[in-house]
């Protein structure tokens, strides 16, 4: 039998790309970081749809690749993002970024064509390495904190992801990757083991404190895969779990909140993920056909609007070392392609009408109401305007404009201009044209998202959301601060405890060893006594005496016998 | 001479800028006057509903958010410390 590496899972090309990438220099280099997404991803539209590989594992058979309309869509997003990320990060000089993003981006590839229980978590777990290596090839002291706090929640979520895997397998029989419903101890550990990786609450910090470490391009790279590739699972794994109607909106609010708190503009933005991430999540607790659309359509679209809002931060930081919003201001003047590239992400993650979002989120809202779910409604129209008010005014203000900082950076080089163009001009053609990426949603599309009212409404909210930003900027001057999330109990409670203890066993420890060691040295100083040089049981005085009488004795008995 | 500000940055510009835009709100508001929504809920479409929702949903999450502020903001250097 001939071997064809055509055959191959296509995440898999992309990890075998990656590491021959990681083994070139130069031009070479450059060509194969843009080519091979690009390659991949026409490879994936030539796969027809259906199990296409099977693998025999410990008595199971695997299908590492199995293509349908939803796998399909999340693989192009992400190919598509790695394509974009590669030309934004080819000036990249730290020589380990591309290639880990690339491993990164082709675990998210297998985990979206994977038929499979076991090729799923296989791709899952090559992810949380290859995301850990992007932040630690920036090499400095913050980033590698941040990877080894980031790799063990992650590490934790894969253990508990695969014991699920294990119950779910044992009590079905089957490693197929079908809807479950989180009512086992299986199903219910699968699906913490994906929210772990979606960013949801008690586990949202990992997030935010991880991803603004990494270098320039690489917070570009981790802001798309990992809790997109969660989104996947659960529109594929728990389609109307009622539980993720609460969970997506605290998400959603959680994300505002947060972000409005915040001063460091790469923070900003990871906290929205999360924002973000909770409309989708909701949307997948809604259920419906409209809602799943609307979820699946939201994680594509918010792959390029957040990457290309992460590439206008990263061109700042890149261009002046600085990422705090107290530092920051009145950049337009010399970045203005930077500054109207981060304006389109900016309206895009808004879901402005003529905007990718708009196309996307609303299908979302709309799925709420056609279920009358007036809580869920309302919920997410405050969280649209709060969106508008966190990410879409605020980012581009305290970077862009607001006090004039005095810094006159240049727009970044051509390569990262150019990345930022290209998705930029998605943003807009997506919204524009929403036809084609409706054509490639997992369920058939009857929405119309341009009606005069649908338009005139989102206006108004978007509309007065800035007015609202405007009136009480007062109220939102940035501080030197951060604020506090659940990664204090680790970062901070566990250590202080775990370090209050140690310091109480090492004074008990020191008394213990104190009496042990007075006693010791009585005992010690008895036997001296007794044993000692000049102690009873020591001297030679007595045995020498006796001795000498001894020898006196016979001296005396020898002078009577003979005498 | 220190070189005229940056035409956006100057006062009369953005004073324009805020009559401009509460114009362009004004306008959105009485847009909505002409438009007939397909209301679920009953309010959502009421006139002017998502211009004073969307106001008072982001002031009630900015005052929100100072409030959670006063609790759990932490200097910057928090855990470098």
């Amino acid at each position: 039998m001939s071997f064809d590496p055509f055959a191959l899972p296509p995440g898999l090309l992309l990890i075998l790309a990656a590491l021959v990438v990681a083994g070139l220099k130069g031009m070479v280099r450059k060509a194969l970081v843009l080519l091979a997404p690009l390659a991949v991803l026409a490879l994936v539209w030539t796969l027809p749809v259906g199990e296409l590989l099977h693998v025999s594992f410990l008595g199971h058979t695997l299908a590492p690749l199995k293509v349908d309309a939803l796998g399909r869509l999340f693989a192009t997003i992400f190919l598509l993002m790695a394509a974009g990320g590669g030309l934004f990060a080819l000036n990249q000089d730290r020589p380990a970024e591309v290639p880990a993003a690339f491993v990164y981006a082709g675990g998210a590839v297998g985990v979206a064509l994977a038929g499979d229980l076991i090729s799923l978590f296989v791709f899952w777990e090559i992810m949380a390495i290859a995301s850990t290596l992007v932040l630690w090839s920036r090499d400095d002291a913050a980033s590698r904190a941040a990877a080894s706090r980031y790799v063990q929640v992650h590490l934790l979520g894969g253990v508990v992801l695969l014991a699920g895997i294990a119950a779910q397998v044992n009590a079905t029989g089957s490693v197929a990757f079908a809807a479950m419903k989180p009512d086992s101890f299986g199903t219910w550990a699968i699906l913490l083991g994906f929210l772990i990786n979606a960013g949801a609450p008690p586990f949202s910090a990992w997030l935010p404190d991880a991803y603004p470490t990494a270098s320039y391009s690489g917070t570009v790279f981790l802001s798309a895969f990992t809790t997109k590739t969660a989104v996947y699972v659960l529109i594929r794994g728990f389609p109307g779990a009622e539980i993720l109607i609460p969970i997506g909106l605290w998400m959603v609010f959680y994300g505002i909140v947060y972000a409005l708190l915040e001063n460091d503009m790469r923070r900003i933005l990871a906290y929205s993920i999360i924002n973000q991430v909770g409309f989708m999540v909701t949307g997948i607790g809604i259920g419906s056909d409209m809602a799943l659309n609307g979820a699946a359509a939201h994680a594509f679209t918010h792959i390029i609007y957040k990457a290309l809002l992460l590439m206008a931060a990263g061109s700042v930081l890149y261009r002046t070392g600085k990422t705090k919003c107290t530092d920051l201001g009145g950049l337009f003047q010399s970045m203005p392609l930077t500054t109207l590239c981060g304006i389109v992400g900016a309206l895009a993650i808004s879901s402005f009408p003529w905007t990718s979002g708009f196309v996307s989120k609303s299908m979302v809202s709309q799925a709420a109401a056609d279920s009358h779910l007036a809580w869920v409604w309302f919920g997410l129209t405050a969280a649209s305007a709060g969106v508008f008010l966190h990410a879409g005014i605020k980012f581009p203000w305290f970077v862009f404009f607001q006090k004039d900082s005095g810094l006159r950076p240049a727009d970044p080089p051509w390569n990262m201009k150019a990345a930022m163009v290209i998705f930029a001009a998605l943003c807009i053609g997506i919204g524009v044209f929403p036809g084609a990426l409706y054509a490639l949603l997992p369920h058939p599309v009857d929405y119309q998202p341009y009606t005069a009212a649908h338009v005139i409404e989102m206006l108004q909210l978007l509309g007065f959301s800035g007015l609202a930003f405007f009136v009480l900027l007062p109220l939102m001057k940035r501080t030197l601060t951060i604020t506090l999330d659940t990664d204090w109990l680790y970062r901070r409670l566990g250590p202080n405890v775990v370090g209050k203890l140690g310091a109480m066993l090492a004074t008990a420890d020191r008394a213990i060893r104190g009496q042990v060691m007075a006693i010791l040295t009585r005992v010690l100083a008895g036997i001296k006594s007794t044993h000692g040089r000049h102690g009873l049981f020591a001297r030679d005085l007595s045995s020498g005496a006796m001795a000498w009488t001894t020898v006196a004795v016979l001296g005396i008995f020898l002078a009577a016998f003979y005498s | 001479m220190s070189p005229q500000p940056h035409w956006l940055v100057r006062p009369k510009s953005i004073r324009l800028l805020w009559v401009g835009g509460i114009a362009l709100l004004a306008l959105f508001v009485a847009l909505g006057a002409f438009i007939h929504p397909h209301a679920t809920f009953g309010v959502e479409g009421s006139f002017g509903f998502n211009a004073w929702y969307g106001f008072a949903t982001c002031a009630a999450m900015v005052v929100g958010a100072k409030v959670l502020g006063w609790v759990l903001k932490r200097k910057d250097d928090y855990y470098e410390l």
